[in-house]
């Protein structure tokens, strides 16, 4: 079986390295994002302040402190007092304010955009009688481009992933090729193995490349292990390439194919976080976030990258990551059709 | 001598890639010891919607027989190869290999040269027939196929940059890597011009001659009487004869065809009393008397120049039996 899967391996991994266009796009066209993303929003990403606001629960109550009336400033409820700190000490959250209980606030020093926060809040605090007690966490920010960098990997590995298999597969499927390999001993589990494999070493190749290229020129953030984003690429590939797979498995037609990996890609890149974070939006769109498997790898991403997470802290998406692919593979072997008819 | 006496001879000088004796093909099995049924299609059927593709088709193959499925474009010939090689499910109907079910072992020992397929993009000649080599347990000494498909000098070209006879040797490389006990070759000569076909040709029968199992589907008559110990006609999803070629003929004619343009026939065909056709602005007349037919003939014929005598061929036969031409 292994001498089946590595012949189709080894004959795919020539194909495509030998494609120089698809190649040279999979490599550039990341670098390029990273590069142009860095340039158009190096400098003033956003313009307002994002106060969060430390709460029980997810309502904002405006009548609690007159600070948050204020107009151009964004409140975000925070739940988790943890995490609230680490997103003021990499700068995402300018201030972090807590009414409830003891009237206090938290500001990075090293932050321009806490500082002017920290006047508005003090000028409202003292119209009310001066209560807020001031607390200092400290820590380098974030650039945008660390931010999205995670995201925009992500995405390459998932149009990779995607569409260089889905399509592939499709294509073999209609011009005869899944034919003639019917024709041998390879079973269908060992095709889509053998895909898999081959799809899994190509984008951790070209995704290596293009992180190191970002990290070494543009001197990106990386708070955690090696081993623990490489484990995260990995689980996050495989579940993009069984997705790429379970969609390719019976259809004949390339313009289907491409409609329904656009129809399946377009929302993921959009809901999952690459270019903006969704902090600000609904539970609804959230919760159906959390059913992509990029969203999973984007935190997983982050979480390392940014914050040092370990692999105890990214447990639950690898393992929600892992379920995506033995359930797609699973679909998508059960279902998987040679031919046309 | 007449005249026609003649000509026949002289045009039985030409057709002297038919066995000069019928029984030849026959005796080069006698020697070999009983065969075994190497493959057998029992009551095959595949139906679409409003179409029988294969109508109850049953044939059996012998251990190193060529064996040939004829017919016209259309007539089930590829289905009903596909069914057997499993690539094609049967509506009913089974295969068996070597008195099995074909399953596993059929996959194993079976090689496969598809009427139309594809392979791998940029990937050379050497690179495709080693991939599918690894997809079997069983191995051929792949420098041996590359010197019978005359590949050697295609080993480093990439797939598409391979004419359409070099294409075809490669799929016949490919459908050999597993050392087959049992090859099928779909339409294999389709495209190819007439060198190129009896350069295939020769690479069958020496593949045939290493005792290898071949079942050809084609609609080439002569390329069928060439290659094919035994043939099976379909028309219209069903066979609708089979037997060794040679007997088949020497069944149905007892004669020769003479065959003359219409447009040179000066008055009626009364007094022929022998099966006369029309196909394509060509009279063909069997005839078991030809010097006899060529003096009813001579008077009402424009010019006799133009006049040929030959053998009947699997193309008369077929003709005769579905009462239209192969090509149509």
């Amino acid at each position: 079986m292994l001498k089946r899967i590595y012949a189709v391996f080894l004959a795919r991994n020539r194909e495509f390295m030998r494609d120089r266009g698809t190649l040279a796009w999979n490599i550039l066209m990341p670098v390029i994002l990273v590069f142009g993303l860095a340039f158009v929003f190096g400098g003033e990403g956003r313009n307002q302040y994002t106060v969060g606001v430390l709460q029980s629960s997810g309502e904002i109550d405006a009548a609690e402190h007159p600070f948050l009336e204020s107009r151009y400033i964004e409140f975000v409820p925070v739940t988790d007092e943890a995490d609230g700190f680490r997103k003021v000490e990499r700068h995402r959250l300018d201030l972090l304010v807590r009414f409830a209980g003891e009237r206090r606030y938290w500001v990075n020093p090293e932050s321009p955009r806490g500082y002017f926060a920290e006047r508005l809040l003090l000028q409202s605090d003292a119209a009310v009688g001066g209560q807020m007690q001031k607390a200092r966490v400290i820590g380098d920010p974030i650039r945008y481009v660390d931010w999205v960098l995670p995201g925009i990997l992500g995405m390459n590995m998932m149009f990779s992933c995607l569409f260089g298999v889905g399509y592939v597969v499709v294509r073999y499927r209609k011009n005869g090729f899944l034919k003639r390999l019917r024709a041998t001993p390879l079973q269908p589990h060992e095709f889509i193995m053998a895909q898999v494999a081959s799809r899994l070493m190509l984008v951790m190749i070209v995704t290596a490349f293009v992180y190191l290229a970002t990290h070494l020129i543009l001197d990106t953030r990386m708070d955690g292990s090696y081993l623990t984003l490489l484990l995260v690429a990995a689980v996050g590939c495989i579940s993009m390439v069984s997705l790429g797979l379970l969609i390719a498995a019976r259809v004949t037609s390339e313009e289907l194919a491409g409609g329904l990996l656009n129809m399946i890609s377009w929302p993921m890149m959009i809901l999952s976080g690459v270019w903006f974070s969704l902090e600000g939006a609904g539970p609804a769109v959230q919760g159906l976030a959390k059913a992509f498997p990029l969203t999973h790898i984007l935190e997983s991403a982050r979480a390392v990258m940014l914050d040092g997470a370990t692999i105890v802290d990214i447990a639950p998406s690898m393992i929600m990551l892992t379920l995506l692919s033995l359930v797609f593979l699973a679909l998508g072997a059960h279902y998987f059709r040679w031919g046309p008819d | 001598m007449p005249l026609a006496t003649l000509w026949l001879q002289k045009l039985r000088l030409d057709v002297g890639w038919l066995p000069t004796d019928p029984s030849d093909n026959l005796t080069s099995f006698a020697g070999r010891t009983p065969m075994q049924i190497a493959l057998e299609a029992r009551n095959l059927v595949k139906q679409y919607p409003g179409v029988v593709a294969v109508n109850d088709v049953s044939f059996t193959v012998a251990e190193g027989v060529c064996f040939g499925l004829l017919g016209p474009n259309g007539a089930g010939k590829t289905t009903t190869v596909e069914i057997i090689e499993g690539v094609t499910p049967a509506t009913s109907g089974e295969v068996y290999y070597f008195g099995e079910v074909a399953g596993r072992r059929f996959r194993e020992e079976a090689g496969i040269q598809f009427q139309d397929t594809a392979l791998q993009d940029y990937l050379t000649v050497r690179e495709t027939l080693e991939m599918f080599q690894r997809l079997y347990d069983r191995q051929a000494d792949l420098d041996r196929i590359i010197a019978d498909c005359s590949l050697g000098d295609l080993l480093d070209r990439d797939n598409r940059k391979l004419s359409g006879g070099q294409r075809q040797r490669l799929f016949l490389a490919v459908a050999l890597v597993n050392e087959p006990r049992l090859v099928f070759l779909d339409e294999p000569t389709t495209g190819l011009d007439p060198q190129a076909r009896r350069n295939f040709w020769t690479l069958v029968q020496r593949i045939q001659a290493n005792g290898t199992t071949i079942i050809l589907t084609t609609h080439y008559m002569d390329e069928a009487h060439v290659l094919c110990d035994e043939i099976a006609i379909m028309d219209t999803g069903k066979i609708i004869t089979s037997g060794p070629p040679d007997e088949l003929l020497r069944n149905r004619y007892d004669g020769l065809v003479i065959e003359l343009p219409l447009e040179d026939l000066a008055g009626n065909l009364d007094g022929i009393e022998h099966a006369v056709y029309e196909n394509q602005g060509i009279v063909e007349i069997m005839s078991t008397d030809v010097s006899k037919s060529l003096e009813v003939l001579a008077p009402r014929v424009a010019n006799l120049n133009r006049i040929k005598i030959r053998q009947p061929n699997l193309e008369d036969l077929f003709l005769d039996l579905t009462g239209h031409s192969l090509r149509s």
